[in-house]
């Protein structure tokens, strides 16, 4: 059997896969490990996704940031803008996963890659959970790199390293989440660039009606409400309390008063949901 | 027995565009299936279906002996797949993109490792191994996805178009490639725009046109079917063609052609071989000097146009305009 093997004369099925769960697993990390590689070799891609943010936090902070006063304060201080600030830019960076995720994936469609992978033995959601893992650790890396800038404008965590680093856990969670909308859209459009701004068009609605850079109690009722239950204020919220950072005048609506919970809850909720959505349209894929 | 790959009724719609529209299809272990027909004839909509990538309206396909439609994930265990559009990772090295298949064809990272790099070396990529795909050429990359495709060395093979766009020189190596894996008992399903490469590497042809399969057979059944064995010559004086004219009238079946310019004269015969050589003692007895004399058997391109009353060149020209007369 070996030397017949050798002369590569046999024909052979691949071998039978093991269990379910565990072959998920395995190749999901292969395809990480794929994607992962591919950010290396494409640096000037991840440069790039970490100019926005830091625009944002000295934008915000020098242009915005004498003029906005966080009620509660006493007067419009620049340096407590700065600390109310930063969780909401950090929030709105992981959201931006959601176009990396879909930009690569609709390149994938596009190359014959995602046709390669369907036609393979391997787990269901594997290639777009590989996707969201990798995208997961480049999100982590730009969240490093914005606190470092944050704490040079002036930013600081107040209240210890372990509450901080739980705030970094709820920020990654809801990028997770949200790479996985991104995933839908990029199964969803024809070319990459569509993927992009389709990414991200929505993102800003979605992060401006929020908490994240204006208190919602400063916003008309009906934008106040809707920034209270705005999956990405929950994570804001959490964000600023476990930072020890100014949080203005909270609301009493439900997910403001627990925002740490409905943190968790929103993330895993639009995980399941788009998760789902994804690994269907997946398995019906054609470029 | 049903074949390695075995199809009935296939039909799949896009729109008002019927891709495949009744296609059955049976290649038996061990040979090569050419599937023949011009852009937007419905060649990859089958290769799709039969590789689990698209679901058909309707039809049935077993693949190694596992229905398609049932229990698809079974059938990728077994086979292979080279695309139209080499799909491999251009962001990674050759040998990555070897061990990336391998290890999602379920095997371990070692076994994976070991297999990448003696296909980088079969395929004569050992050079290129740790160099990215993007640095790679047309050629390279097209190895690098047959590549990809024969980690497991699949008992059944799918290749969609693989030579289209390749310079000859590559077109002949690839060729020898895909007839060693032959050799070795792999049953091959090919899809070709190049009847020349159907003749060269298929058992059975399948002609397919706008969703139905038009003819099949061998390339010589196909070819006997068209009809029409002639001779032709090629005189070397201008003041021979009436007597070489004459001779075929008398020897051959039928009306004689003649094209002044070339000094060519040609006849419908039959008989083959044997009434050659009498054509060429004839000549020879009347003193008419040949520069060229042959048996010329109609080529698949003759037969593609006999069959569809329209050839391969419209449909070469656009995909666009194909696939919507497809409608007509």
């Amino acid at each position: 059997m070996a030397d017949v093997e050798e002369t590569g004369a046999t024909v052979a099925a691949a071998p039978r896969p093991r269990g379910g769960p565990l072959r998920s697993v395995r190749d999901s990390l292969v395809v990480a490990k794929r994607n992962l590689l591919r950010m290396m070799r494409i640096p000037e891609m991840v440069v790039f996704g970490l100019v926005q943010p830091i625009m944002f936090v000295v934008l915000f902070s020098y242009v915005f940031g004498g003029a906005i006063m966080v009620p509660g304060q006493a007067s419009a201080d620049a340096t407590v803008y700065r600390e109310f600030l930063m969780a909401g830019i950090f929030a709105q960076t992981v959201t931006f996963a959601t176009a990396g995720a879909g930009a690569g994936i609709a390149d994938d469609m596009n190359k014959g890659l995602i046709d390669r992978f369907r036609s393979l033995p391997m787990a269901r959601g594997a290639v777009l959970t590989g996707r969201t893992l990798a995208d997961l650790v480049q999100t982590a890396l730009t969240l490093v790199v914005l606190a470092i800038v944050a704490v040079l404008v002036g930013w600081r965590i107040h209240d210890g390293a372990l509450k901080a680093l739980g705030a970094f856990g709820l920020l990654l969670l809801l990028g997770y989440a949200f790479s996985w909308i991104g995933a839908l859209i990029g199964l969803s459009v024809r070319t990459p660039e569509a993927a992009t701004s389709g990414g991200l068009i929505w993102l800003f609605p979605l992060t401006f009606i929020s908490n994240a850079f204006v208190p919602s109690s400063k916003m008309p009722a009906v934008l106040g409400h809707i920034a209270d239950w705005n999956p990405f204020s929950a994570t804001v919220q959490a964000s600023r309390q476990l930072f020890g950072n100014p949080e203005g005048v909270v609301s009493d609506a439900w997910p403001m008063q627990h925002p740490a919970l409905a943190s968790v809850l929103w993330s895993l909720l639009i995980i399941v949901l788009f998760r789902t959505l994804a690994v269907r349209k997946y398995r019906s894929a054609t470029a | 027995m049903p074949g390695a790959i075995h199809a009935e009724g296939l039909v799949k719609t896009f729109g008002d565009v019927r891709a495949l529209d009744g296609v059955d299809l049976d290649v038996p272990e061990g040979t090569v299936l050419g599937l023949l027909g011009p852009n937007g004839a419905g060649k990859t909509t089958a290769v799709r279906v039969l590789t689990t990538l698209l679901r058909p309206d309707s039809g049935t396909a077993v693949v190694a002996g596992v229905d398609v439609l049932k229990n698809p994930d079974e059938v990728r265990r077994s086979i292979g797949l080279s695309g139209q559009f080499a799909a491999v990772d251009e962001y990674l090295t050759g040998r990555e993109n070897l061990q990336m298949v391998g290890q999602l064809y379920q095997m371990g990272a070692r076994a994976a490792k070991a297999r990448a790099s003696e296909l980088l070396e079969r395929f004569s990529l050992a050079e290129a191994a740790d160099r990215t795909a993007k640095t790679y050429s047309g050629g390279m990359r097209r190895r690098l996805d047959l590549a990809a495709a024969l980690v497991v060395s699949p008992p059944v093979m799918f290749m969609d178009e693989p030579t289209t766009g390749l310079d000859p020189r590559n077109r002949q190596a690839l060729w020898e490639v895909i007839q060693e894996l032959v050799a070795g008992g792999t049953t091959l399903l090919l899809t070709t725009q190049y009847l020349e490469e159907a003749d060269h590497l298929a058992h059975d042809i399948c002609v397919i046109d706008r969703g139905r399969v038009i003819a099949r057979g061998t390339s010589d059944q196909l070819k006997a079917h068209t009809g029409g064995e002639r001779v032709e010559v090629v005189v070397h004086e201008r003041e021979h063609i009436a007597v070489a004219q004459e001779v075929l009238r008398v020897l051959g079946k039928g009306e004689t052609t003649v094209q002044e310019h070339t000094r060519q004269v040609t006849v419908p015969v039959v008989g083959g071989a044997k009434l050659l050589a009498e054509v060429i003692r004839e000549l020879d007895t009347r003193g008419v000097e040949i520069d060229d004399i042959g048996l010329r058997r109609p080529t698949l391109d003759d037969v593609f146009i006999s069959l569809t009353g329209h050839g391969t060149e419209d449909g070469l020209q656009g995909d666009g305009e194909t696939e919507s007369k497809g409608v007509e």
